[in-house]
């Protein structure tokens, strides 16, 4: 078999079997690590990684079932291939143990040409799902990626209190202009290199990537204290971040980049929408659409930050430059009391 | 098979499957324990502790099997799935240590040639 080696844990009780067990693995080209009950390998299983575990139930101290429940309730060990190698009587202890997450059931002795066709099957979803996970930290925040490997995907969504921010860089498509393709991309590098810091350095992550400009969420999926605050503090820091930049780009003679921020408060909902083969963490409500029309109102009031009164009501001693009463918000039928930071 | 008490074929099974010196590695290290297994049985049997004596004759069913040991393997196993005998009663034991035995000396020759 053209199987890259894995290396695999053998937890039993019984010397035998170990030895028995180890040599077959070994013959497979792969590398054996022993255990003789199901405390040891549960130490063994902290202390270093392995890629597959062939776990006997019936062992002193620990059995396979216990074995089974305490990795299935592990984060870090849940995507752990387990195959059971047991020579336990009665169908419902093998039904248990595939209910309990075993990945397959080995009758002993174990036969050797099964034993090859298991491992590399189990090495193999390892694989994947390794590369998976990878790929999940690439492509979605942190955040999503654990709440992703808590509680699964599903296509649907759930009700909370979130704030919601918009960050736009100004004039973009202009100053994009007479900047070469690859100029244009560094320059969104940069640019999202430090509003992430700023959204995730306030617990917040950002949803959306849209040209020039993104939408953070703060309070989903992960509740925080007091999402006004953070997501407030998040629309300072990156101001701060876009002067540091721009301090730089003077003393290169580029011109400065401006951006506006629109922050609102209250229920959205959120969740993975998309379809089953390609779905996002995204959330919806008025509450999101509120905070892009206050992004795109910053251009006309001039404010570096628009919130609405949900943000203001939670902050605790802002600095209001200015409040606008009862604006007219497109897309709005009522009247909004909106407060420039 | 019945003019012994070792399965050939699933002995060369295993000799073939994980080589000889190997298999008799095997043998010596079952050979090495298999005295102990009989041991616990039979201190559960007295103990009456159920688990205890359930687990013993596992053991020992599941390594008899390795090595084709019909008889120890088929007596192993009602131990294993019977009920727990009055506390004391070594009858089981008893008679799982002369399979044994038996199986023992002619898993011996089986690694002497």
């Amino acid at each position: 078999m053209s199987d890259a080696p894995g290396h695999l844990l053998i937890v039993d009780d019984n010397k035998v079997n170990r030895l028995l067990l180890s040599r077959s693995v070994e013959l497979l080209g792969h590398q054996a690590s022993v255990a003789e009950n199901g405390r040891v390998a549960m130490e063994m299983l902290s202390n270093q990684p392995f890629d597959l575990l062939l776990l006997d139930i019936e062992m002193p101290e620990m059995d396979g079932f216990q074995v089974l429940e305490a990795i299935k309730s592990d984060t870090d060990l849940r995507d752990l291939p387990v195959i059971v190698t047991s020579s336990v009587e009665g169908l419902d202890n093998v039904v248990r143990c595939i209910e309990l997450g075993a990945e397959d059931y080995l009758p002993k002795p174990v036969n050797k040409t099964l034993l090859g066709a298991r491992v590399s099957s189990g090495l193999e979803k390892k694989r994947l799902r390794d590369e998976q996970k990878r790929l999940l930290e690439r492509f979605a925040t942190t955040e999503v990626a654990q709440d992703l490997q808590e509680s699964g995907f599903a296509i649907g969504g759930k009700r909370a209190n979130a704030s919601v921010l918009f960050c736009d860089i100004r004039g973009f498509t202009t100053l994009s202009e007479n900047l070469a393709p690859e100029e244009t991309i560094d320059l969104l590098n940069t640019f999202y290199t430090l509003m992430f810091e700023a959204v995730s350095s306030n617990g917040g992550i950002v949803s959306l990537m849209l040209g020039d400009g993104l939408m953070a969420l703060f309070g989903v999926p992960q509740p925080l204290p007091n999402t006004a605050q953070s997501a407030v503090a998040a629309g300072h820091e990156m101001h701060n971040m876009i002067e540091m930049l721009n301090l730089e780009r003077r003393s290169e003679a580029k011109s400065d980049l401006k951006i506006g921020v629109g922050i609102a408060t209250g229920e959205v909902v959120a969740g993975y929408a998309g379809t089953d083969n390609r779905a996002t963490y995204t959330c919806i409500g008025s509450t999101v659409n509120l905070a892009a029309r206050l992004e795109a109102e910053t251009q006309k009031t001039g404010s570096r930050i628009l919130i609405d009164q949900e943000t203001f009501d939670l902050l605790e001693g802002a600095n209001v430059l200015e409040t606008f009463g009862r604006t007219m918000i497109k897309g709005f039928s009522d009247p909004f009391d909106i407060h420039a930071l | 098979m019945t003019d012994s008490p070792i399965d050939h074929e699933i002995f060369m099974e295993l000799k073939d499957a994980t080589g000889e010196d190997f298999a008799a590695e095997l043998v010596n290290t079952f050979l090495d324990e298999a005295p102990g297994m009989i041991d616990e049985l039979k201190a559960a049997a007295v103990a009456a502790d159920a688990d205890r004596y359930r687990r013993a004759a596992h053991s020992i069913k599941s390594n008899a099997n390795t090595f084709g040991a019909i008889a120890l393997a088929e007596r192993a196993r009602k131990i294993e799935l019977g009920e727990l005998p009055e506390a004391g009663d070594l009858t089981d034991a008893t008679a799982l240590e002369t399979d044994l035995t038996i199986a023992a000396a002619a898993l011996r020759s089986l690694i002497d040639v």
